[in-house]
């Protein structure tokens, strides 16, 4: 289990995480939701004890990270695939991080199989792609047998099928009631692996919510309707106690009604329709709307160069 | 920090240091450079002695010629001592780090303990290697180990070689970056703190330097001149320098965020 109560980073005057408060609980997958330079990395570096909090704490299972006596034990991470020295095989940068938590050198092997890089487990990291570097970060972060995983946008830069095993392997350790803790900027991402959503921007909590009620309130389905008859057709919806709500371009939006509903009270009053469509709104959409008043760098303005408070590694939408 | 920690660091560390080649190449440059350097001088010096001048064939200090390489080779053991620090940063691997040692004095301790025993090694055996090969060089006119002062001296290259690698890392911790690191140690190890001891409104100050202090326990034969401090007074002079660096590393080290 982490917790964050109160978590604050300040650069100068600005924050990148403000007053971040939330539980993060075991044996499900959390999703860590935001636009770019909502203060995800931020926030994950504070609770591995890399960024010092200008206020605020991270606990894990209750203790500070730096209490933690062999941390790699209690907290696997994966927050850079590129952060390792690119002159040292795999199996030894392995090695030095199991020795420094008295894993035994065994596991390194163990985890090189788990990931598929056994073959190349005495290559030089610079030569790996980086689906390959991906994967010798997760085989780092499974090392310790942690109970509490993190993951730092693990499928950028993925080809599909590395997304596919990414994904199934989160749920299973999730299913294994473990701590899974992963971000990312997509809506649709989390939708495939999240049971649960915190969602940031500009370093505040938006949401903390389990992903079926956020679909539930956000994933809104309606029935699309046109007609030349359009007053009668609201009168007739009206009476079957159906909701109603205008679109833009004039059509009809009926709430929760379903199409074959609205097409039978349409013919049983003699209305004329010219469309007739069920929709419903993404949640793409729903999470656009949540975060659209923190959205830090807008598209169509000029904008500053991110500074230290946001994703630096040029990732992009 | 417990023991048991201590000791899983130095393991870590270990693994780290002999899994690039970074180390190796950088230590054998140190190596072979002052034993080169070392035996070259001693060969000319041999050639030239007698054509030196009556004060200067007395003052020959055979242990000291020897040593002639140091000047040179202790930059490859800066080299070595930015590179042990530095490429945690300049790869990311310190986030890593970090992460599995989460106290920071600890992690200091690991890796410039594990660094500077293997500059110890090295340091030593190129010190001997170079007064043994050197003497050798110099024929008739060389010194032997049971000298007066030159068992003391060839310790002190060793020692010598290892502090100013332990200085580095220090520094580079502080600093972070291996080009300001390099940038700022080697020109001042190479030219400043010599140009600083030649000129004689600075030589004074100088004689405080790291490197000016340190190599003093270099010379069996101690030189008449007014310099207020011993071989071993020295030596606990540049040892203060080194101790300040880790110090101001380990300040910088456990406040900062990891990157």
């Amino acid at each position: 289990m982490i917790e964050l109560d109160g978590l604050t980073k300040r650069y100068g005057e600005k924050p990148a995480v403000d007053g971040l408060t939330c539980t993060v609980r075991p044996g499900i997958v959390t999703g860590f939701l935001g636009p770019n330079g909502a203060g995800k990395s931020t926030t994950m570096r504070m609770i591995l004890g890399l960024d010092h909090p200008t206020a605020g704490e991270v606990r894990i299972d209750g203790r500070r990270y730096d209490q933690l006596t062999d941390p790699l034990t209690y907290v696997g991470a994966l927050l850079d695939a590129k952060a390792m020295h690119g002159g040292r095989s795999a199996y030894n940068h392995l090695l030095c991080l199991a020795q420094s938590n008295g894993i035994p050198r065994a596991r390194v092997g163990e985890v090189l199989e788990t990931v598929g890089l056994m073959a190349v487990a005495r290559q030089k990291a610079k030569g790996f792609s980086y689906g390959m570097s991906q994967r010798l970060g997760i085989a780092a972060a499974l090392l310790g047998d942690p109970r509490i995983l993190m993951f730092d946008e693990p499928v950028n830069g993925l080809d599909p099928e590395g997304i596919h095993w990414i994904r199934n392997l989160m749920k299973s350790l999730a299913a294994q009631g473990r701590t899974v803790f992963v971000s990312s900027h997509l809506m649709s991402e989390m939708a495939q692996t999240a049971d649960h959503l915190v969602v940031i921007g500009q370093g505040r909590l938006l949401a903390d919510t389990s992903m079926a009620e956020f679909v539930r309130r956000h994933a809104r389905s309606y029935v699309r309707i046109r007609s030349p008859q359009r007053e009668r057709l609201l009168d007739a919806l009206h009476e079957a106690g159906i909701t109603v709500t205008e679109a833009a371009d004039g059509a009809l939006e009926a709430e929760g009604g379903k199409a074959e509903q609205v097409g039978e009270l349409a013919a049983g009053h003699g209305i004329v329709l010219h469309e007739l469509s069920p929709r419903q709104a993404s949640l793409e959409e729903a999470f656009m709307r949540l975060t659209a008043g923190s959205v830090e760098y807008h598209a169509q303005s000029e904008a500053a160069p991110p500074d230290r408070g946001s994703d630096r590694r040029g990732r992009t939408a | 920090m417990t023991g048991a920690q201590a000791a899983r660091t130095l393991r870590s560390e270990w693994t780290k240091i002999r899994s690039v080649s970074s180390t190796g190449w950088t230590l054998s440059v140190a190596a072979v450079v002052t034993i080169g350097i070392g035996m070259l001088i001693s060969a000319l010096t041999r050639n030239e002695y007698d054509s030196m001048p009556i004060q200067e064939r007395l003052a020959l200090d055979p242990t000291f010629v020897s040593f002639a390489g140091m000047t040179l080779g202790q930059l490859a053991m800066i080299v070595f001592g930015v590179l042990v620090v530095t490429s945690e940063y300049s790869t990311g691997m310190i986030r890593v780090s970090l992460a599995a040692v989460p106290r920071r004095g600890t992690f200091l301790f690991g890796k410039t303990a594990v660094a500077g025993a293997l500059a110890l090694v090295v340091g030593m055996v190129t010190s001997f290697a170079t007064f043994f090969l050197g003497q050798a060089m110099l024929g008739p006119y060389r010194a032997g180990l049971g000298d007066p002062g030159v068992l003391r001296a060839v310790v002190g290259g060793g020692l010598y070689l290892t502090l100013i690698a332990v200085f580095s890392m220090g520094v580079a911790t502080m600093l972070r970056s291996p080009l300001l690191s390099l940038g700022i140690l080697m020109p001042f190890f190479f030219l400043i703190s010599n140009i600083l001891a030649a000129v004689e409104s600075t030589t004074k100050v100088a004689r405080f330097l790291p490197d000016q202090a340190g190599s003093r326990i270099m010379q069996a034969m101690p030189r008449a001149d007014d310099v207020p401090y011993g071989p071993w007074g020295g030596l606990g002079i540049m040892t203060l320098w080194v101790i300040a660096a880790l110090a101001g590393g380990y300040a910088l080290l456990r406040h900062r965020d990891a990157q």
